[in-house]
């Protein structure tokens, strides 16, 4: 098994990916830098870390999606290979077309960090027997909103490609609702791709992997895309 | 282009915030009239914010040595070794007029100068703390200025990647004019490798490297060295526009500069920009510099030495590369998407030496001129080690003892009805609508976070080809301005005891500290009087202590100008104190854990004096009463014991007790250990606003796991350290025995609503 985090200018959790994988997980991982024009040979999965891909002044992501090695992430996932998008990443994923929709200002406007709670609402490489579970994973973000027109939305919904929902707490705190960022169909994660092989979340399963952050429940989605690779 | 240039006369001189002494002290070691761009560069060099020629002969009586002190003050920032071959850098600075004037970019810039300040000496920033004033929660301008400033340090430090991790935020009054931003960074760099702002070598280049420069920020520096007057909006022009995006590129290219060893010297260019980055590099190395100001890369056209001498354009930096190494820094640059361009050389003359063609600008496309004239020559000595130093006449407050006597027996006193009054307090309550605007987590390496112990805990990777390991440290800020308004010498002592009290509560030894001093107009005696008292409170506690000042920053002026006088901010001397730990399991939250621990609080048993207390405040609506002492021996025995018993593994949990008191310490240990506790008072407290709400220092409410609290006995007495049985965590509420008994739940949503009446209204507003 071997991971790539791409590396864009302004990318800043990319050693988030990186250590999580190679260090928490036990993948062989390494950076590929944006100006790289393919993904090195025997490449599983492709990890497009959070930050601000190229400052992201414009619509976050909006630059990234032509960065010279995209074109190789794109026949990646066109043959079948494992892309995670997280938070940044799965806004570059919107824009370059490989995930449906866009990620908009939070509703409140501000940045946001803390944890969230996200329901496992579909089947996939990367949630491969947790559906139904609830995890608790941390959000930082100023542009969460997913928001797609009402036939996307319904064609996410009958294909049960809503990878991650938010969901409320049980005791339900007015200052920190469930749904961060208003979210529709409290939306946190999308499965797309010709093999559900890409996922795109805003919260980061990469700052909740070790006991010392916190908590574990984000070692569950790498240890599932281990498992995937694997299986290939 | 010269021909546009004023004529340089006294009364330039003065606009340029000059005296008449200055400026005839300038024009004896020069021999001539200055240049219009030389005026400029006296001027910058010569402010309070370059020079510290007000603070500097108090400065020197702070203790700065120390067995793992690398670098101390003077640098751009302390180096203190954590062991290994690693070491940690860090300094805090002030961004406080910029901050006011336009809120966003101000305090945005402030972090992104505090950044520039640990890379440039190698080191990788991994944490960043900001520690804020504001004004009274009522007054208009609060809600608007908190906002900002939240939001811009929140926009620049996200976008670059570094977690902010911690810091603080009070209101008072006394900063209605004048709030203050100060913001701390921490970078972890190998202690092998550090790089030093020294332009060394006689005859290599001096190499441009980042944003190109506009006419931002001009004279950001004079500015920082007055006060306000009415009509502050007109500064704006002086106030600098960040880019966060490029600070980053910034920081990789520079890593990868730095990783080439290629350079001799590097620093960034900040306060008073080009001008006082290579004169303070050239000062250092005892060398002289040149500079070719036309191939300066810029973004504004026609440009004028002085523009370009003077401006406070950011994420820029001066680097001296050894001779023939020019190329492979370019190459790095080019990798980055950085502009980088040879804009001088190191000289042995001593002098700063400018040469600028006039008329001339490259964004025409012609070339280069060759020859270009000399704009300015002046000694660097007369910059820096000879600019004035004043030793300013200081007079203590006669009236300040005046506010001592203050009768509380006639003030209401209900404690139920007063705790949730003070938990519910903007100056007590839960900061989580601020920090949750911060990436506080960014790197995976913040262990305790913002809200969750006394002082935030960061993992390092300290990772090269020799290795790779992990280690803790901590870190906190601290200052109460009340205290220190009314016993400057007092309250500075306990900010740093605060800080470092702080550290010891999550388990770590402090190893150094930065301070950020932040005063009013030097030139009233006294606030210089205050000033000096507060050097040497924070020097009594250093000692007492054992901890040294690596690094800081002094802003002066911070008051403002008003029809009843001059109104000056609080002393607000900030702390920022670092700690290390030993290993993992040292670390120790502030919440309670688990039922049936033993609750204590350790540490002397103060006198219960209310001066300055949050408490008193409320009810007098003014900072009055005599302000609590400091026993700092006991404060090192406490200190002491509390890391050796977190090491010990004894502790489940401590909590300081500041703001509020004892009371609001148990409550917020019962909010974060989402548990409740029963608790009684020990003999010698009484129920009073002192005994239940006075802020005496040096106590930590601790709970302790059954199993060890004979262990923990023997130690405690051992260590000398005075302690009080309080009762047992457990339960969903908190009981004050014969007092008083509070929901968790009512003393929780008290602690949440803090901020409410200040910015509680946007989330309504945003949905509408």
């Amino acid at each position: 098994m071997r991971a790539v985090v791409i590396q864009f200018p302004g990318s800043n959790a990319d050693f988030d990916a990186l250590h999580t994988l190679r260090d928490v997980v036990g993948v062989q991982t390494e950076y590929v830098f944006h100006k790289t024009p393919s993904l090195p040979a025997g490449t599983d999965l492709v990890v497009l870390p959070g930050g601000f891909s190229y400052g992201d002044y414009l619509r976050c992501g909006a630059i990234a999606r032509f960065a010279p090695v995209m074109a190789d992430v794109r026949r990646h996932v066109e043959r079948g290979g494992l892309v995670l998008g997280i938070c940044n990443g799965f806004q570059i994923l919107t824009e370059a077309g490989l995930l449906p929709g866009a990620l908009t200002r939070n509703a409140h406007l501000r940045f946001e960090c803390r944890d969230v709670l996200v329901r496992v609402d579909a089947d996939g490489p990367f949630t491969q027997d947790l559906r139904g579970r609830v995890l608790r994973l941390p959000i930082a973000h100023a542009e969460g909103r997913y928001q797609a027109d009402q036939g996307t939305l319904d064609s996410l919904e009958s294909r049960s490609l809503v990878a991650f929902r938010y969901v409320p707490a049980a005791s339900p705190d007015p200052r920190a609702p469930g749904n961060p960022n208003g979210s529709l169909h409290d939306i946190a994660g999308l499965y797309g791709g010709p093999r559900r092989n890409v996922l795109g979340l805003m919260p980061h399963p990469e700052r909740m992997s070790e006991p010392l952050l916190g908590g574990t429940d984000g070692r569950l989605l790498f240890h599932s895309a281990v498992r995937a690779a694997l299986a290939r | 282009m010269r021909a546009h240039e004023p004529a340089v006369t006294p009364e330039l001189a003065r606009e340029h915030g000059l005296t008449d002494e200055e400026y005839a002290l300038a024009l004896a070691a020069i021999g001539r009239t200055p240049t219009f761009p030389e005026l400029g560069v006296l001027s910058v060099m010569w402010s309070e914010h370059c020079s510290y020629k007000s603070s500097r002969v108090h400065l020197k009586r702070l203790p700065t040595k120390g067995p793992r002190v690398i670098h101390g003050p003077g640098e751009n920032a302390g180096v203190v070794d954590i062991g290994d071959g690693w070491a940690v850098v860090f300094k805090m600075e002030s961004h406080n007029h910029p901050s006011f004037i336009e809120p966003y970019q101000g305090a945005g810039t402030g972090v992104g100068g505090i950044l520039r300040d640990v890379f440039t000496m190698g080191a990788r920033p991994v944490a960043v703390m900001d520690s804020l004033r504001f004004g009274e929660p009522g007054h208009p301008r609060t809600p608007g200025l908190l906002r900002g400033v939240v939001a811009g340090i929140a926009g620049y430090g996200n976008a670059f990647g570094v977690p902010t991790v911690g810091g603080e935020v009070q209101f008072d009054a006394a900063y209605n004019g004048n709030i203050l931003v100060n913001a701390f960074a921490l970078g972890l760099c190998r202690s092998d490798r550090l790089f030093l702002g020294q332009a060394k070598g006689v005859g290599n280049p001096i190499l441009y490297v980042g944003a190109r420069t506009g006419r931002d920020g001009i004279h950001g520096a004079t500015m920082a060295s007055a006060e306000f007057e009415e009509g502050e909006e007109a500064e704006r022009p002086t106030v600098q526009v960040g880019d966060p995006f490029m600070e980053k590129l910034l920081l990789e290219g520079c890593l990868e500069i730095f990783a080439a060893d290629v350079l001799e010297g590097i620093q960034d260019m900040g306060a008073a920009g080009l001008t006082s980055s290579t004169v303070e590099m050239a000062s250092r190395a005892g060398n002289g510099v040149e500079l070719w100001l036309d191939r300066l890369p810029r973004r504004a056209k026609h440009l004028t030495p002085y523009e370009i001498l003077l401006n406070e354009s950011q994420e820029r930096m001066i680097m001296v590369a050894r001779a023939g190494e020019e190329q492979r820094v370019l190459d790095i640059c080019a990798k980055w998407d950085l502009d980088a361009q040879v804009v001088g050389r190191v000289t042995d003359t001593g002098r700063f030496v400018v040469r600028a063609t006039p008329g001339y600008d490259p964004l025409s496309g012609a070339p280069w001129p060759d020859d270009p004239p000399v704009a300015v020559d002046l000694p660097v000595a007369l910059l820096t080690d000879e600019a004035p130093v004043y030793t300013r006449p200081c007079v203590d407050d006669p009236r300040l003892t005046d506010r001592y006597g203050v009768d509380a027996t006639g003030l209401a006193f209900d404690p139920r009805a007063d705790l949730l009054e003070l938990l519910s307090a903007p100056n007590v309550g839960s900061r989580a609508w601020i920090y949750r605007q911060y990436d506080h987590i960014v790197r995976d390496g913040t262990v305790v976070k913002p809200g969750a112990g006394d002082a935030a805990v960061v993992r390092l990777f300290c990772e090269d080809e020799r290795g790779r390991r992990e280690k803790l440290v901590a870190m906190a800020s601290d200052c109460n301005g009340r205290f220190c308004e009314l016993d400057p010498r007092t309250g500075a002592a306990m900010a740093v005891a605060e800080a470092c009290r702080n550290l010891a509560c999550v388990g770590a030894a402090p190893i150094g500290l930065t301070d950020c001093l932040n005063f009013g107009n030097p030139q009233r005696p006294e606030i210089m009087a205050q000033f000096r008292d507060a050097i040497d409170g924070i020097a009594d506690a250093c000692k007492a202590l054992g901890v040294p000042v690596v690094s800081g920053n002094v802003s002066l002026y911070n008051e403002t100008t008003e029809a009843g006088g001059a109104r000056a901010v609080l002393p607000t001397p900030t702390i920022g104190a670092v700690g290390l730990f030993e290993k993992v399991s040292d670390v120790v939250g502030a919440g309670f854990r688990t039922a049936g621990d033993h609750v204590f609080a350790l540490g002397p048993r103060g006198d219960d004096r209310l001066g300055g207390s949050e408490w008193l405040t409320r009810r007098t609506g003014r900072v009055c009463g005599r302000p609590p002492s400091i026993d700092l021996a006991a404060e090192a025995a406490l200190q002491g014991f509390l890391v050796r018993a977190a090491r010990e593994g004894l502790l489940a949990s401590a909590h300081d007790c500041a703001e509020g008191g004892l009371l609001v310490a148990l409550a917020e240990a019962c909010i974060l250990g989402q548990s409740g506790a029963t608790v009684a008072l020990p003999a010698e407290y009484e129920v009073t606003p002192g005994g239940l709400f006075g802020e005496d220092p040096t106590r930590v409410v601790v709970s302790v796991t059954p199993y060890v609290l004979g262990l923990f006995m023997q130690r405690v007495a051992e260590a000398g350290v005075p302690v009080a049985l309080l009762g047992r965590v457990g339960g969903g509420s908190l009981a004050l025995e014969g007092v008083a008994t509070w929901g968790v739940d009512e003393l929780r949503e008290a602690h949440a609503s803090a901020l409410d009446s200040i910015v509680g209204g946007d989330d309504a507003r945003a949905r509408s």
